[in-house]
């Protein structure tokens, strides 16, 4: 594909990109906290604002829960607003993150994915977004930097579209993403202001009896998500539900308006295909991790091993069809997760990728590979054993052990 | 829940309000009612003041203050608040 603009190439780590990109948004509220190995997106932000590069109000907060609420009340008042977090401090964010969702606030936040404690680990795994699936906010993971750049850009658009009304969490590898250096396309500062457009409301009824254009604004008072009893809240969290579907269309033509301005694409924008139309066998995962199982494809592919990879962009909403179709006749499936569902049967991604297949005539063999805790290193002889694995899998014709651990000492 | 409440698709989204709270009588959570003392109070308007639902009023033309039970939830906050105790709370 062919890029449409001029674009230049900078070098940035990914929380670099990540605070260009929010740079370029044109950014009104910026409330954060800093963590590691997500840091250098607040101070990065907070140079070009001390520097005058950004008009963007930026509140310095005293925790996370703080950082996110008052963001939630910059977005209700309309203004376009970003934040970023990890670890911990995702953690912290928990209640919030719930009612940002339920307030329908449109908040964009990068998170550097880290893991828990304890014990203490500042390295890079996928538990903390995980275990905030189910918050009612869009996930993007990305592959590299030059993806981290591209997807934040489009999670105001997304985030803001009024068929979607979500907030959006652009997920980046810690230290594999978020501190590696890498070269990073970028758009000259008009193409993306164009690009997210001003913000769009749509129209509520409010207390008064009034359309109003749904922001807090004193010449048309209204009140947002106060009290619900038992014969209202479920109905609203249906509404959420609805916000979440329309998301899938929203999340492709926005990917797929911007991979023609820019020349990029990732798949569809919800899930990335490699080599698997006519893949025997296949590995599924989310993130930088990506970028090695390729390299292993290729090698896979110029042996003649038919091998393939799925990759979930979007993990929130989840392409639930798209899995299916992508996946229609791969025989061994090898679904990776960088997180653990204690006591789940497997990961989440297995849970997930699983789940997507029941409904399918065909089941294929699925098992699953929980790797890379607490930053440990994924190589592609241990991704080539994964492959190994589903070969032998098929020559059997049975699976002996469904959940494996990658480079896990006994 | 009646034939009159509306569905997911009808209603305002972010929970948005479609009816003052005027319209959400409250009244009826209290178990102990504030009762004043007509001597006593010295109109000093202090419990109005205090009063976290509203639900006392400045009659001007009375030139008295009134309780609105519609919305007295019955927390006792006027009756600790008021400097001459001439309100008592009282179980209803
Ligand atoms: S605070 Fe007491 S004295 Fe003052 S107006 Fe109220 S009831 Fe009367
Ligand atoms: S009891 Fe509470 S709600 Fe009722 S009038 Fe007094 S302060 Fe107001």
């Amino acid at each position: 594909m062919k890029s449409l603009v001029e674009q230049k190439v900078l070098a940035l780590n990914g929380d670099e990109a990540v605070a260009y990109a929010a740079k370029q948004a044109d950014v009104d509220v910026v409330a954060a906290y800093p963590i590691t190995p997500q840091t250098i997106i607040v101070e990065r932000f907070s140079e070009y604002v001390a520097n005058g590069e950004v008009e963007t109000a930026f509140i310095c907060t005293e925790s996370e829960h703080s950082a996110l609420t008052a963001c939630l009340a910059a977005s209700l008042t309309g203004a376009r607003t970003f934040t970023a977090s990890a670890s911990a401090g995702l953690a912290l964010m928990h209640e919030m993150l719930f009612v940002t969702s339920g307030c329908r606030a449109p908040v964009v936040m990068a998170i550097a994915n880290r893991a828990l404690s304890a014990p203490i680990n500042i390295h890079g795994d996928q538990s903390d977004t995980m275990a905030q699936r189910d918050s009612g906010w869009i996930q993007i993971y990305a592959e590299n930097a030059q993806e981290v750049y591209d997807s934040v850009i489009q999670a105001f658009r997304i985030a803001e579209h009024p068929d979607v009304l979500l907030p959006v969490m652009v997920c980046l590898d810690g230290f594999q993403l978020s501190h590696s250096v890498e070269n990073v396309n970028v758009f000259p500062d008009e193409i993306v202001k164009k690009f997210v457009e001003v913000r769009r409301f749509p129209k509520v009824l409010t207390h008064e009896g009034k359309l109003a254009l749904l922001k807090l604004d004193p010449e048309n008072p209204m009140t947002m998500g106060p009290l619900a009893f038992p014969n209202y809240y479920f109905e609203f969290k249906r509404q959420q539900e609805e916000a979440m579907k329309n998301a899938l269309e929203v999340i492709r033509q926005v990917h797929d308006e911007y991979a023609r301005i820019s020349g990029r694409n990732y798949g569809d924008g919800l899930l990335d295909y490699y080599y698997l139309e006519d893949a025997e066998i296949a590995a599924v995962c989310l993130g930088s991790t990506a970028g090695t199982v390729k390299t292993v494809v290729d090698e896979l592919r110029a042996e003649g091993v038919k091998a393939g990879l799925l990759r979930i962009r979007t993990l929130r909403p989840l392409p639930f069809e798209g899995i299916q179709k992508a996946l229609e006749n791969v025989k061994a499936i090898a679904v990776m997760d960088r997180s653990m569902s204690f006591g789940g049967y497997g990961g989440a991604v297995f849970h997930e990728v699983r789940h997507a297949l029941y409904d399918y005539d065909k089941h294929p063999f699925t098992v699953n590979y929980i790797y890379g805790l607490g930053g440990r290193d994924t190589s592609p002889m241990q991704i080539r054993e994964i492959y190994r694995d589903l070969q032998e899998i098929l020559e059997k014709n049975r699976v002996e052990t469904p959940i494996r651990y990658v480079g896990l000492r006994e | 829940m009646t034939s009159q409440e509306k569905g997911w698709k009808e209603i305002s989204i972010a929970a948005v309000c479609w009816k003052p709270s005027t319209e959400f009588l409250t009244g009826d959570w209290k178990t102990y009612k504030p009762v004043r003392d007509l001597e006593k109070c010295t109109r000093c308007l202090l419990c109005v003041i205090f009063c976290p639902d509203g639900a006392i009023h400045w009659k001007s033309d009375k030139g008295d203050i009134e309780f609105d039970y519609s919305f007295c939830k019955g927390c006792g906050i006027c009756a600790n608040e008021c400097p001459v105790k001439a309100i008592e709370m009282k179980l209803e």
